[in-house]
C-alpha cells in the first residue's frame, strides 16, 4: 500500500514537471539508444561473418605456410604442385583438395577494364567450396593440367566487363595476356561493404605461368567428417614439415578462424558499447541531479510526510521510485529507438545489424540500476531531513 | 483508546532542548514539566522565541529532549527508534499548521487519507475513511477538490480532518488560525471545541493572539523556555 502511493506520487511528480521530466529522461534515452544501435550493428557484422564463413562449405581445413595470426604479412610460400600431389594422397584424393595462387590484376574486355583479385586454381575448387555458377561450366582437369588460357568470372566482373551479355566463350585480357571466358558464378552480394564477386578464376597452371613463378599459395583440403579435421590438419602439416624442413606451415579449420574473428569483432562490439555506457553514465548523473532539485522542491512535503507517520524508509523509497521510473521510462523509450535505428541501418547502409534480447535486456536492466545507482543519495538525503526543519522551509 | 490503562496523552518531565550553532548550544527549552491529560484543551502561549514552537514539536513526537523525559502516550520517545516513532506520531498524534500543509494537486480526500497510507489501511478504506472525517468537518461537497479550488477556511478544515483520520489522542495545532481572517479563524476553533467534546480528543494550541488562548480550557505561559504557570 505503501508502495503503491510511492508510484502513484512518483508518477504524479513527473507529470507535474513535464518538460523538465522529459529532458532529463533523453540523456538516458540517449544512452540506452546507442548502446542498442552499437550492439546489434556488433552483433550483425560477427554474425554475417560467421555465416560467410560456415559458406565456404563444410569441414574446410585451410593450409598455408607461416602461421595465422592477424597483422602479419604473409610468408612467401615455398610449396609447388608437387607438394599439392603429395597432400592430395594424405587428404586421400585430389577431390578433397585445391590449391590457390593469387594476386590482384587488371583484367580487361574492348574498352572496360577492371581491378580483381586473380586467382589461380585446381578444377577440384567447386568440389572443396560452395561455388554455384549461373552461366557456363567451370575450369576442367584438362584445363589445369594443359595450363589452357581459360576464365571463370565472379559476377560484378562478368557485370562490369560484359553487361547483360552472356560472356561464356567471349575472349577477355588478364594482365594482357588473352583468355577465353568459361563461366560464370553466381552473385554472392557485398559484405561489410566488400564486393565478393570481384573474382577471376583460371588454371592454377596458367596463372603461374602468368606470374612467372611455381609457387602455391594456400591448399584448402575438405575432410571427410568433422570429427577427423584435426587430425589430419596434424598429418598435412607433419607431411609439409617434412618435405621442406626448417619451415612452419598451419592448418587451420573454420572454428579457428571463426574464433579469431569473433574476439576482434567481440572487441570492437564491446569497446563501441562501452563508449555508449559512458553517455547512459552522463545520463545518470543528469538523473542524480535533477533528483536532487525535486527533494529541495518538495522539503515541506517531506516534512509533512514525517509528521503524518512516514518512516525515513518510505520517503528513500519514493523517491527512488520516481528515479527508476525516470530512468526505465527513458531505457523503454531508449530500446524503441535503438531496435528502430538499428532496423534503419540495416535496411539503408551495407552495415549489418541484429537485435539481439539479451542486450535489449540488458540495456533495460542498466537503465533500472542507473535509477537507483544516482537515485540513491538524494533519496537518502530525503528520507534522512528533520521533519521540524523540513516544515519551517519556505 | 491507545492502551489498556488510560494514560495522559504526553507527559513531560524537566524536558530541555538545546541546538547546536557553530558549535554552541543554545537552549530552546531549559526545563520543562507539563501533562496533558485525555480530552484536554490547553493553549501554548508566548512570545515568538519563547520555545513554544520547539515545546509543539517534542509534544509531537518530531524532536527528542536533549534531557528528560518525554512520554507520548505512554511510551518514552528517548527508546523508540526513528521508525517507531513514526508510527507513533501515525496512530497517536494529529497535526494542524498555521500555513495548512495540504499536498497540491491532491483532493480534499486524498490529502486527508495521507496519514492513513503510512498506517498501512487499504485504498478503498483509506477514502472511505476520509470522507467520512470529511464529512465531521462539515466538507463533505469538497471531497474532489483541490487545495488550490478551497477558500482559506476550508484548506484549514481538511487539515484538521487529516489530523483526526487517524484517530489520535492528541490534536497539536500551531497558529491554526494565523493564516486566516477573524470569522474564518473563529469558525475554525468552533470546529477545534467540537471535536474536543464530541469526541475526546486532546487539543492544544500554540498561540502568541490572546483571544484565540482564551477559548482554551487552560492556557499555559511561555517566556525565555520556561512556562510561566498558569494564569
Amino acid at each position: 500500500m505503501r508502495f503503491a502511493e510511492a508510484w502513484r506520487v512518483a508518477l504524479d511528480s513527473l507529470r507535474a514537471n513535464r518538460l523538465r521530466s522529459g529532458l532529463t529522461m533523453l540523456g538516458v534515452v540517449i544512452g540506452v539508444a546507442a548502446v542498442v544501435v552499437l550492439v546489434a550493428i556488433g552483433t550483425g557484422a560477427k554474425q554475417e561473418v560467421e555465416s560467410q564463413v560456415q559458406g565456404l562449405g563444410s569441414n574446410l581445413l585451410l593450409v598455408v605456410p607461416g602461421q595465422v595470426t592477424f597483422g602479419n604479412a604473409p610468408t612467401s610460400s615455398p610449396m609447388t604442385i608437387t607438394d599439392v600431389d603429395a597432400i592430395a594422397r594424405v587428404a586421400g584424393g585430389r577431390d578433397r583438395l585445391t590449391a590457390s595462387l593469387s594476386s590482384g590484376e587488371t583484367v580487361r574486355a574492348g574498352s572496360t577494364s577492371e581491378f580483381v583479385s586473380m586467382l589461380g586454381v585446381l578444377e577440384t575448387t567447386p568440389t572443396v567450396f560452395i561455388r554455384n555458377l549461373t552461366h557456363g561450366s567451370y575450369l576442367t582437369r584438362s584445363d589445369v593440367d594443359t595450363a589452357r588460357r581459360v576464365a571463370v568470372l565472379g559476377w560484378s566482373v562478368a557485370q562490369h566487363l560484359f553487361g547483360d551479355r552472356d560472356p561464356v566463350g567471349l575472349q577477355m585480357d588478364v594482365a594482357g595476356v588473352r583468355f577465353r571466358v568459361v563461366g560464370v558464378f553466381e552473385r554472392l552480394g557485398q559484405s561489410l561493404g566488400v564486393d565478393r564477386d570481384n573474382e577471376v578464376h583460371i588454371p592454377l597452371t596458367a596463372a603461374q605461368r602468368l606470374l612467372g613463378t611455381n609457387r602455391v599459395d594456400a591448399l584448402a583440403v575438405k575432410a571427410p567428417d568433422g570429427s577427423r579435421i584435426n587430425e589430419l590438419g596434424g598429418q598435412i602439416v607433419a607431411e609439409l614439415t617434412r618435405r621442406h624442413p626448417g619451415i612452419e606451415f598451419s592448418a587451420v579449420t573454420q572454428d579457428q578462424i571463426l574464433g579469431v574473428l569473433g574476439q576482434i569483432l567481440g572487441v570492437l562490439t564491446g569497446v563501441l558499447a562501452a563508449i555508449a555506457g559512458i553517455s547512459l553514465l552522463v545520463g545518470g548523473v543528469g538523473v542524480s541531479n535533477i533528483m536532487l532539485v525535486s527533494v529541495r522542491e518538495r522539503t515541506r512535503e517531506i516534512g509533512l510526510r514525517k509528521a503524518v507517520g512516514a518512516r525515513p524508509r518510505d520517503i528513500v523509497v519514493q523517491f527512488l521510485i520516481e528515479a527508476v521510473l525516470l530512468t526505465t521510462i527513458g531505457g523503454v523509450t531508449g530500446i524503441g529507438l535503438g531496435i528502430g535505428a538499428a532496423l534503419l541501418v540495416a535496411a539503408l547502409s551495407p552495415v549489418p545489424a541484429a537485435i539481439t534480447w539479451w542486450s535489449v535486456t540488458l540495456a533495460f536492466g542498466v537503465s533500472a540500476t542507473v535509477g537507483i545507482v544516482f537515485g540513491v543519495v538524494p533519496a537518502q538525503r530525503a528520507g534522512r531531513l528533520d521533519p521540524v526543519i523540513a516544515l519551517r522551509t519556505e | 483508546m491507545t492502551g489498556p490503562v488510560p494514560t495522559d496523552a504526553v507527559e513531560a518531565r524537566e524536558v530541555t532542548r538545546s541546538y547546536q550553532l557553530d558549535g554552541l548550544a543554545v537552549p530552546a527549552l531549559r526545563g520543562v514539566s507539563l501533562t496533558v491529560p485525555a480530552g484536554d484543551f490547553a493553549a501554548i502561549l508566548g512570545p515568538s522565541g519563547s520555545g513554544k514552537s520547539t515545546l509543539m514539536h517534542l509534544l509531537g513526537g518530531l524532536d527528542r529532549p536533549t534531557t528528560g523525559t518525554l512520554l507520548l502516550a505512554g511510551r518514552d520517545v528517548a527508546k523508540l527508534s526513528q521508525p517507531e516513532l513514526a508510527a507513533l506520531r501515525n496512530r497517536t498524534i494529529g497535526f494542524v499548521f498555521q500555513a495548512f500543509h495540504l499536498l497540491p494537486r491532491t483532493s480534499a480526500v486524498d490529502n486527508v487519507a495521507l496519514p492513513l497510507v503510512y498506517a498501512g489501511v487499504r485504498a478503498g478504506e483509506r477514502r472511505r475513511r476520509a470522507a467520512a472525517v470529511l464529512e465531521r468537518v462539515g466538507l463533505a461537497h469538497r471531497l474532489r477538490h483541490r487545495p488550490n479550488q478551497l477558500s482559506g477556511g476550508e484548506q484549514q478544515r481538511v487539515a484538521i480532518a487529516r489530523a483526526l483520520v487517524t484517530g489520535p489522542s492528541l490534536l497539536l495545532a500551531d497558529e491554526p488560525t494565523g493564516n486566516l481572517d477573524t470569522t474564518t479563524g473563529a469558525e475554525v476553533l468552533a470546529l477545534l471545541e467540537t471535536l474536543n467534546q464530541e469526541s475526546g480528543v486532546a487539543v492544544v494550541l500554540v498561540t502568541h493572539d490572546h483571544e484565540v488562548a482564551a477559548r482554551a480550557h487552560r492556557q499555559i505561559r511561555m517566556r525565555d523556555g520556561l512556562i510561566e504557570g498558569p494564569a
